[in-house]
């Protein structure tokens, strides 16, 4: 690729992706890089005013503890995820976000997010954890923030990161291409930052027309955090921990108020209630199934329990919540009216902050949330290690009461010296949400910084690596070239495979065999021994991924970056021989909890140098 | 088609380097025809319909089209996003019309301070604290587990 231009840039803290926790690590970087006289570069594969998983926006903010007000504490946060995550949990860094998380919610609003005040201006809650928001702007005030804090001569947009740098067992740098302009860039610096999100589109989807695009998570999620420590060498956790959320049917739109604020009910076709009907259920499921909340994967599994015997559709009762919320006014009839408009306009906003489809599938279908109940359906599995799921970078815990077995370092450190992890790419801390992952950021870019002080010299950078790494990075753009005049069509052609049809691939593998949608969730090892062989095969073809643009380019790393969180998780779940969280997936032949051998991570590494894999079992330790 | 472009109305921002649309779109799909001076969407599949493009395209050009493998045709939503409010007008297929409008921001644009106003006195790089602590998490000091 002679034409191609190489940028190089050398810094002190690269930050890598741009949604929340990367903005929240810019504010907190600059603070203590200034003191120090060190520099900070942030690199965004988007915009940073509308990227990342809050780029439309959000309707509430999901963590905050109200501790100025002695409503909850850390411990009390701690319980609640370690018992939604069916005891597998990172007591340490759950605590560490939940101590600091009401902090940032703080700076949200005084960076101007309006937060919803009751008549006493105390925050509205959702739920005993959610407060509700005006939240469009959610993402453009908070990366407003980070801009402001890093001036922007220190940010790259559009430019999408491939590869790790590593110079012996320290991180040094990472490479990437712009998207819509000829160039290569080399980043160098003394300190990494993951927070490039979690991961969609690695099981085939419900809808696979024009609405593969609505993914609940966003589709421009694409592996790149999970692939980027691995490549690096670092120990990953709960890699078989995806997320299946239970969503209004199709367009995805949220729950968390229907079920919270407005105390809606699910029901089945014939009027049953699944979280009654099946209580006895959750007896099957260990001390998880006595849990309060009722963990978010059991809910699933109920609800599913009543979808395989046929009674379906599962609906939300939108109707009967309403008609509730305002029988206390019904003997006014002007406050009646009135609070009938608050509750329609607060309905409709919930979907137009946060999943605008759902509102226009509303409306397409003559949907009034007074008059008619909605659909709600399990969608396909995600990789998100900030919702309730946990897949991640196993990363060194706070110094100062992460127990031994957890910390080796900084916190928030990866495996690999220098590499750190925040948001979804940091794993077993789940439920920290946007402030969490925020907030995660901002501990994890404080840490990086005293790291970049103990460690001032700038780690070596081979240049043949990193030659090598261009001719890598556009190979597909050089295989379509090489092959593109040997059929009329450049949609097929033998000598290569274009992203789209690759990434078919891989969802056909994972749906099919390690428990998608088409499968009821559930697999088996001789299943997941035929993905392996299947992965295999498509990993060889991977070499042959074709590109006849730049943004296709792009689309041909996203899948090569998913394919990795794909094994990962496909070997995870072949190595805990149990089931532990039904509502996520189903392992056929080993279908019960198994505390006694199973209450631990399990983690896994994958060796860049020799391509092997590793498991490695880690001990879940109670600190509360 | 998610996002679509109407012609009638897109001026391709006037040939400048990006269009609002391309500015905006955070999955990159949003593309200049230059000889016709009119942007498209290059992959609709891959459209999350955030219509990031859509609020911010300054000639009203942009719309939006349910997908069509599940959302009945005959809808609209019109975004119309100021500085403190964004205006949301729904359009029925049976052709009922409602209207909302939600607040966005309760500061002037540009003006976020990183720190809120927040004491940032902190200097000790070993502490727990982040910089805008203890004060801005409205406690005396930052919590430590229970033993």
């Amino acid at each position: 690729m002679p034409n191609i231009e190489t940028v190089e840039v050398t810094t002190d803290l690269l930050i890598l992706g741009g949604g929340m926790s990367a903005c929240g690590a810019a504010v907190e970087a600059t603070h203590w890089a200034k003191q120090q006289g060190l520099n900070v570069t942030l690199v965004d594969k988007a915009m940073m005013d509308r990227s990342g998983a809050v780029a439309m926006g959000l309707s509430a903010i999901n963590m905050y503890l109200g501790q100025s007000e002695g409503a909850n504490t850390p411990e009390d946060y701690v319980d609640y995820v370690k018992q939604d995550m069916m005891g597998i949990a990172r007591d340490d860094l759950v605590y560490n976000i939940a101590r600091h998380v009401d902090s940032s919610v703080h700076l949200f609003e005084k960076w101007g997010l309006p937060i919803w005040k009751d008549e006493n201006g105390k925050y509205v809650h959702e739920g005993r954890w959610q407060i509700m928001i005006n939240g469009e702007s959610y993402k453009i005030i908070v990366a407003e923030a980070a801009k402001n804090a890093l001036g922007m001569d220190n940010i790259y947009e559009r430019v999408f990161i491939t590869e790790p740098l590593l110079d012996g067992d320290r991180i040094a740098g990472a490479v990437g291409f712009n998207v819509r302009e000829e160039k290569f860039y080399v980043f160098k610096a003394k300190a990494v930052m993951t927070c490039m999100g979690g991961c969609v589109g690695v099981f085939k989807p419900r809808s696979t027309g024009e609405g593969l695009g609505r993914s609940w998570y966003p589709p421009f999620s694409t592996g790149s955090s999970s692939y980027f420590t691995m490549k690096a060498g670092a120990e990953m956790t709960c890699q078989e921990v995806r997320f299946i959320p239970v969503r209004f049917k199709d367009a995805y739109g949220p729950v968390g108020a229907w079920f919270l604020l407005f105390k809606s009910r699910a029901t089945n076709a014939f009027g049953g209630e699944y979280m009654v009907d099946r209580a006895d259920e959750l007896e099957k499921w260990g001390p998880y199934g006595k849990a309060k909340p009722i963990p978010a994967n059991l809910r699933n599994w109920l609800g599913m329990l009543d979808e395989f015997e046929g009674k379906g559709p599962l609906f939300m009762r939108t109707e009967e919540a309403i008609a509730k919320l305002a029988e206390a006014y019904k003997d006014d009839k002007k406050a009646f009216k009135k609070k009938m408009k608050e509750l329609e306009s607060e309905a409709w906003e919930d979907f137009l902050d946060m999943t605008i489809s759902q509102a226009m599938l509303w409306a397409a279908t003559n949907t009034a949330p007074e008059e008619k109940s909605s659909e709600i359906a399990a969608a396909e599995p995600y990789f998100i290690g900030s919702h309730s799921g946990a897949n991640g970078a196993w990363v060194s815990g706070p110094e100062d009461f992460a127990p031994d077995e957890y910390k080796w370092g900084y916190p928030n450190m990866t495996t690999v010296k220098g590499l750190f992890a925040a948001g979804d790419a940091s794993g077993a801390s789940a439920h920290k949400f946007s402030s969490g992952s925020l907030t995660e950021g901002r501990i994890t870019a404080k840490s990086a910084i005293k790291f970049i002080v103990d460690n001032s010299d700038l780690p070596n950078v081979d240049d043949a690596a990193v030659e090598d790494m261009k001719k890598k990075t556009f190979k597909p753009m050089e295989i379509f070239e090489e092959n593109k005049d040997y059929t009329t069509d450049s949609e097929i052609n033998p000598n290569y495979i274009l992203p789209k049809m690759y990434m078919f691939r891989l969802q056909k593998i994972m749906d099919e065999y390690v428990g998608g949608v088409s499968t009821n969730f559930s697999t088996n090892q001789a299943k997941l021994d035929r993905a392996m062989e299947l992965l295999e095969m498509l990993k060889e073809d991977s070499d042959k991924l074709a590109a006849r643009t730049l943004h296709e380019l792009m689309r041909c790393w996203e899948n090569v970056h998913r394919t990795i969180q794909a094994e990962s998780h496909t070997r995870t779940i072949m190595a805990r021989e149990e089931t532990r969280w039904p509502g996520y997936y189903f392992r056929a032949d080993f279908p019960k909890l198994d505390e006694e051998n199973w209450k631990k991570f399990v983690n896994i590494k994958f060796h860049p140098d020799s391509g092997e894999w590793e498991i490695i079992n880690r001990p879940v330790i109670d600190l509360l | 088609m998610p996002t679509i472009v109407l012609r009638e109305k897109c001026d391709g921002c006037k040939g400048q380097d990006k269009t609002a649309c391309q500015h905006a779109c955070p999955n990159d799909l949003m593309v200049l025809d230059r000889e016709q001076m009119k942007a498209y969407n290059r992959a609709p599949e891959y459209c999350w319909e955030c219509l990031c493009c859509v609020k911010a395209c300054p000639q009203q050009a942009m719309d939006v089209r349910g997908y069509a493998d599940f959302v009945p045709l005959g809808s609209q939503l019109v975004p119309l996003r100021g500085s403190e409010d964004i205006m949301w007008t729904v359009r029925f297929r049976n052709g009922m019309v409602k209207r909302f409008k939600f607040p966005i921001r309760t500061t002037e644009e540009g003006t976020a301070e990183p720190a809120g106003g927040f004491s940032t006195d902190q200097s000790d790089l070993s502490s727990p604290d982040l910089y805008t602590e203890p004060a801005s998490l409205g406690l005396d000091a930052i919590p430590a587990p229970k033993k």
